[in-house]
């Protein structure tokens, strides 16, 4: 039975900034910082080897995966076209729950009506579930300022938030920490803000699950506010819900008087059946869990049980920016399920702390340059080096239950790159004109002769035992010819060889 | 609360935006729901359901309706449950062989007495056979969802008759505006090393009784 009569007061916080994203470099420069890390490495390739493991196996147990993922993908780009007329249903219906809607166009308007709830009800501290749209819009930086606390409740929130750490996954945000280090965060941590670690405490994981248990249950049976997430909410019904694990979802969205969701106003299903489709796609698919151990659902308010207040907020912050690129916007379909990030070669190397944002991986790749107005204006080198940082395998499209094509997207993302880089340089790049040279050189059979023979001849000048190794130089060329080898150009092309045997005959 | 100005003119601004970003008038496809709803003909939904609730940790006592309250005194005794939170609507029966002291919800006790208290008893909504899933909709004999939370032991009767097979077949069965919890096995974290430990917040043990027959 936990006894938290006797823990100290809890001290304030609120004196030390939340880490952010800020200044992390252009993705190149990142990775190369993470690769040299051999412990982040080693826990990543551990962990998202053990995850892929077990998500292929309670896949295969499903025949009709392919027609869950079909229906999944159809019913999202449903929400999508009609998502004015169900954002409106829903707003209806949560209402007449007895909840309150609020609309929210960028962060700092989602942040100023949270901070406005929890003054409005007297409180100076807010119990949180994860919720990646929450840490998308720096809430609990945002909240700091405002001199309230945020305590983060799921474990591995927990311990990027003690460790004054950024996440690095979005299922899993402290993959790259091992049990060793969660030991140390706890113990220099836990009491400076509340209960302490137990005294000595081992790094054996159920021993460290205990410890959060102690230390947050306190904060859970005092908490006034909860602000969570939201994986669903159903238009037709009002209807929201939350899948989790550890119950700290339940401790949030049940015992406060007051709940705040926030939620991207994609996160919307048209019907109550429709969960049928996602309630078996995405816990599949993120714990590899046939069923995760929690799911809550509440519609508005109910009289005598979980909080008088209900709260949600329906986040824009760059959405409809995503709506109105035709290729783009299938990353809204997304469900944050995390399966691209754990078959993803990128990320097993680099982590996610490389891509500079909440959102890592292949479908962070897609959304967060999206999410920052890609589309509509040149962004920053760090954004623009997003839709590189994958070789286009297509492990992330093979796993996506809701078959967002990430690597159709990545590369028309590359493109608008591209472009928006010529709009705004009077002198085109290295690989601008490169590419005007090869559309200048096959425009006519004649100019592609011409250089397939300057090729043959050029390739023989460097070639070393019919392979090009290095070419010798500075600049992007050079560089290119540093970690790659080329099969030296042939001597004759196959147009010059067809012509002069006569297509064959006369070899 | 009344909506400030500000507010409906966010309403009004990302009501406008998704319409201008909507411009290319994306078309209309029908939903393929070629999914399965049901599982196989023949599925011994039972036997599955008692496999499925024991593969996440959950304990699972099979009983019938007549040894009922014997099979929940046992489990009390093994457990060591001497004080337990028990909602209005369930059967005094089921009590009837436990020694233990119920304790009412009426009027609702504090959360610092629910969580003093050493678990806690209740019916279920629907289960679900395929993911050895139990639902609670804060029917009588289930209470407000503070009950099936605090308290560190939780014991759930589940009849056969309220076992279905699949996802699709359990959400027919629930009224959606009612709040729910969902339920698959104990509380669990894989947050550390995505090593899979049993018991954080929620009730660290749940058992199972399935009354069949």
């Amino acid at each position: 039975m936990t006894d938290t009569a006797d823990s100290p007061p809890t001290p304030r916080r609120a004196d030390r900034p939340e880490p952010t994203f800020a200044g992390t470099p252009p993705f190149p420069e990142a990775a190369r910082a993470a690769l040299a890390n051999e412990q982040l490495r080693a826990n990543l390739g551990r962990a998202t080897a053990t995850i892929r493991t077990k998500r292929a196996a309670v896949v295969a147990e499903r025949t009709d995966w392919e027609a869950l993922r079909v229906a999944g993908a159809a019913i999202k780009d449903e929400v999508l076209r009609d998502l004015p007329a169900l954002l409106e249903q829903l707003e209806g219906a949560v209402t007449a729950a007895g909840g309150t809607v609020h609309w929210a166009r960028d962060a700092a308007e989602a942040n100023a009506v949270v901070a406005e709830i929890v003054r409005a009800n007297g409180a100076s501290e807010v119990v949180k579930v994860k919720s990646m749209a929450t840490q998308e819009i720096e809430l609990n930086e945002a909240l700091r300022q405002d001199g309230i606390d945020v305590w983060e409740t799921d474990l591995a929130e927990m311990i990027v938030q003690l460790g004054h750490d950024l996440p690095s996954h979005i299922l899993v945000p402290a993959i790259h920490r091992n049990r060793t280090e969660i030991r140390d965060i706890f113990i220099d941590e836990m009491g400076r803000v509340g209960r302490p670690a137990p005294a000595g405490l081992t790094d054996e994981p159920s021993e460290l699950a205990e410890a959060a248990r102690l230390h947050l249950r306190e904060k859970f049976l005092r908490a006034r506010v909860a602000v969570s997430g939201a994986n669903f909410a159903v238009a037709e019904t009002g209807t929201v819900v939350v899948l989790e694990s550890e119950g700290n979802g339940r401790m949030c969205l049940t015992l406060p008087e007051v709940l705040i969701t926030v939620m991207g106003i994609e996160k919307l299903v048209p019907t109550w059946r429709d969960l049928e489709v996602f309630l078996q796609l995405l816990p599949r698919s993120s714990t590899a869990e046939r069923m995760n151990p929690y799911t809550s659902i509440w519609t508005g308010v109910t009289p005598g049980d979980g909080p008088g207040a209900f709260h949600l907020i329906l986040l824009d912050n760059g959405r409809t920016d995503v709506l109105s690129d035709s290729v783009g916007r299938q990353a809204l379909r997304c469900i944050r399920c995390s399966a691209c990030l754990n078959v993803c070669p990128v990320y097993e190397r680099t982590g996610g702390q490389a891509y500079g944002s909440v959102y890592p991986g292949p479908i962070g790749a897609i959304l967060t340059p999206q999410l920052r107005g890609i589309a509509k204006h040149p962004v920053d080198k760090q954004t623009a080096s997003l839709p590189f940082a994958s070789s286009l395998c297509g492990a992330c499209f093979d796993v996506c239950p809701v078959r967002i094509d990430i690597p159709e997207v990545l590369v028309h993302l590359r493109g608008q790159v591209v472009r928006g880089s010529e709009a705004t340089h009077r002198v085109p790049g290295p690989e601008a004109i490169g590419m005007r040279a090869a559309a200048w050189t096959l425009r006519t059979p004649r100019r592609l002769g011409l250089a397939e023979r300057a090729a043959g001849l050029g390739g023989r000048m460097f070639a070393r035992r019919g392979m090009l190794r290095r070419i010798p130089g500075p600049g992007p060329v050079g560089a290119w010819f540093r970690a790659r080898d080329l099969k030296a150009p042939a001597r004759e092309s196959f147009r010059a060889w067809w012509r002069r045997t006569h297509g064959g005959r006369d070899e | 609360m009344t909506p400030s100005r500000e507010a409906r003119e966010a309403r009004e601004a990302i009501l406008a935006r998704i319409r201008q970003a909507l411009g290319d008038g994306p078309t209309a496809v029908a939903i393929p729901r070629d999914y399965e709803r049901t599982l196989p003909a023949g599925t011994a939904i039972a036997a599955l359901f008692v496999e499925r609730v024991s593969d996440y940790r959950a304990t699972v006592h099979r009983t019938t309706s007549a040894d009922l309250p014997t099979s929940i005194a046992a489990v009390l005794a093994e457990r060591g449950a001497r004080r337990l939170a028990t909602p209005a609507g369930v059967p005094d029966e089921w009590l009837a062989h436990s020694q233990v002291e119920r304790v009412g919800d009426d009027p609702p006790l504090s959360f610092g007495e629910l969580d003093r208290l050493d678990g806690v008893i209740t019916g279920c909504a629907v289960a679900i056979a395929e993911t050895g899933t139990i639902i609670l909709d804060g029917g009588a004999d289930q209470g407000r969802r503070a009950l099936s939370l605090l308290p560190d032991l939780h014991v759930c009767v589940v009849m056969a008759s309220q076992v279905v097979g699949s996802v699709p077949e359990a959400l027919v069965r629930l009224e959606p505006t009612r709040p729910q919890t969902w339920i698959s096995g104990p509380s669990a974290t894989s947050d550390i090393e995505l090593q899979r430990v049993e018991g954080v917040h929620g009730p660290r043990r749940l058992d199972v009784v399935f009354v069949e027959g």
